[in-house]
């Protein structure tokens, strides 16, 4: 059965508890919003990205205190370049929002969410190796799977999958 | 060449930073762990891996949808089934596929099967990692009987690729359910073998209960998942609370508990041997008939003997072996009750036969990060215990 085509209006879905919160919040921070095949995503401006995932994990109603997962997409050539992506989860509701910031490829760079969520450690060095996004108040920002010494950002759109020979 | 640290080097504060891996043997693969220790006492510990990195997620983006099953399987070697699940699933909700009832169901069957084989290494080397030597021999015997089942079906032992988008790769075999029934009928006796060997053993005992900590706090804010994260009494299994593959018509219990500790990951686990045994049985017992591939023709290849005497079925092979099947654009993430915890692939996709991005995340990426904290303050032997009861498979961490 063929999923219902996606909604994109913010109007239609500011029952969900992540949306209304960070609408609350900061209604201008707020880029835009997805509800596909049964997940929501919410675009959240850059400089805006941690303290929403703050606000979420603090949620009264439904805390998404749980941070399954952190990744990006790169969408070379076109600019923003980077996505960041935050799949976030509540135990008490089991409930799933994914929150993603773009970054410009100029100055990769997003506020970490360390702070947050110290899960957030290996996954933004994860992104910071295979892409290239640095994350501002990391620890310990530094290569976690290839070599201390290698060139490049495996998982970008322009590195070959054959590597550089 | 990157410059290695020193083996063992000295610190001002009389503290002594000693290396441990990646040829270890209780580290279970290729794990390298920096301890700094004070005499005996762990006072850090600082996980540093990527020696088994083969770039997967890199990969997926040059193969066709259909060709990145194979390569799930060699991710968490361990339960190459669930990975092929949770990709298939992904990829199925990209697509809005409907899956026959029989091979949801064998999904789940054979889904149990991986996580008691998992299961049971965990068990035998943690317990060979204390000092057990027996457990070890009793789990694999019963292991390799899980182990022909699947060769039973997909002519593999480990490398499995059973599960396609779309169903199954073939029908299983006449005789397979009544093997599996016999196996399901010995093995709840088998794990009380298991238990007899350690569960009253005062060794085994003394040597992991009250040992690496983790407060449920501590488990949630480090992303701790699966057992790890129920033995720390948070009630959480994503079979029942968010039901995929027809999970939702099974019932089963959710073992959790309250002591944080080594013991109680190891009582865990235990007890989801006997709840998935329990799976097994009741997916054996109301097993559907019917087809166990979806009537997609553009994405589920034919029947080999379709193919031979259909036309239609013949340029369908060919166009999806040659071009592939293209998804529509879109994005999923699928989480899955892996036997380690909760494994979720990320897929985009652009609308071409190619997926554009797949991540993975693996249960044991996300349960190493605890493994630090769990070690903190106890002894070096007692960290040889915690990475065993975090069940760490680091082909899941590196991919």
């Amino acid at each position: 059965m063929p999923f219902p085509p996606p909604i994109t209006n913010v109007d239609e879905l500011k029952s969900h508890p992540a949306l209304a919160r960070l609408l609350d919040a900061n209604t201008a921070a707020v880029e835009a919003v997805k509800y596909d095949r049964d997940e929501l995503t919410i675009w959240v401006s850059r400089d805006f990205a941690r303290e929403a995932c703050a606000l979420l994990r603090d949620d009264p109603e439904c805390p998404f205190n749980y941070l399954a997962d952190l990744t990006c997409v790169d969408w070379y050539p076109s600019e923003p370049r980077f996505e960041v992506v935050y799949h976030l989860l509540s135990i008490p509701k089991k409930e799933r929002v994914r929150v993603k910031a773009r970054v410009h490829g100029s100055s990769a760079s997003i506020e970490s969410v360390t702070s947050v969520w110290p899960a957030a450690n290996h996954y933004e060095r994860e992104v910071f190796d295979l892409f290239g996004v640095r994350f501002t108040g990391h620890p310990n920002l530094k290569r976690i799977m290839m070599p201390d010494d290698w060139e490049g950002h495996p998982l970008r759109k322009d590195y070959p999958v054959e590597g550089y020979r | 060449m990157p410059q290695m640290p020193a083996a063992i080097e000295t610190r001002e504060d009389n503290t002594l930073v000693l290396n441990m891996g990646p040829q270890h043997p209780s580290t279970h693969g290729v794990l390298r762990l920096v301890l700094e220790i004070d005499g005996e006492t762990v006072v850090r510990l600082r996980p540093e891996i990527g020696y088994l990195h083969t770039g997967i997620e890199k990969t997926c983006e040059a193969k066709f949808y259909q060709q990145v099953v194979p390569l799930t399987d060699r991710i968490d070697y361990l339960c190459p089934l669930t990975n092929n699940l949770t990709y298939c699933l992904a990829v199925e909700k990209l697509l809005g596929l409907e899956i026959p009832p029989k091979a949801q169901w064998m999904r789940v069957l054979m889904n149990e099967l991986t996580r008691i084989n998992s299961h049971l290494v965990w068990l035998g080397t943690h317990a060979m990692d204390l000092g057990a030597m027996t457990v070890f021999l009793y789990c694999f015997r019963e292991r390799e009987d899980i182990l022909r089942f699947f060769e039973m079906v997909s002519g593999q032992r480990m490398m499995t690729s059973y599960f396609r988008i779309g169903g199954l790769a073939l029908e299983p075999p006449l005789g397979f359910f009544e093997k599996v029934k016999k196996f399901a009928d010995r093995f709840p006796g088998n794990v009380d073998e298991y238990e007899g060997l350690l569960t009253g053993n005062p060794i085994f005992q003394m040597r992991v209960q009250g040992v690496a900590k983790l407060s449920a706090e501590d488990a949630i804010a480090l992303g701790a998942c699966g057992p790890t994260l129920r033995a720390s009494g948070v009630d959480i299994d994503l079979r029942r609370d968010v039901p995929y593959s027809g999970y939702e018509n099974f019932k089963f219990k959710v073992p959790t508990h309250d002591g944080c500790d080594v013991w109680a990951r190891y009582v865990c686990r235990v007890q989801e041997l006997r709840e998935s045994i329990g799976i097994v049985q009741q997916a054996l017992a109301g097993m559907p008939e019917g087809p166990v591939k979806a009537d997609a023709p553009k994405v589920v290849l034919p029947d080999r003997e379709k193919m031979k005497t259909q036309m239609e079925a013949l340029i369908y092979h060919f166009k999806i072996i040659t071009e592939g099947f293209t998804v529509p654009a879109g994005e999923v993430y699928q989480a899955v009750e892996s036997p380690r915890g909760e494994m979720g692939y990320y897929i985009v996709s652009d609308g071409t036969a190619k997926p554009y991005r797949v991540h993975m995340r693996g249960p044991s990426y996300a349960n190493l990060q605890a493994l630090a904290k769990m070690c903190e303050g106890y002894l070096i032997a007692d960290v040889v215990a915690a990475i065993g009861s975090i069940d760490v498979v680091l082909g899941d961490i590196d991919r």
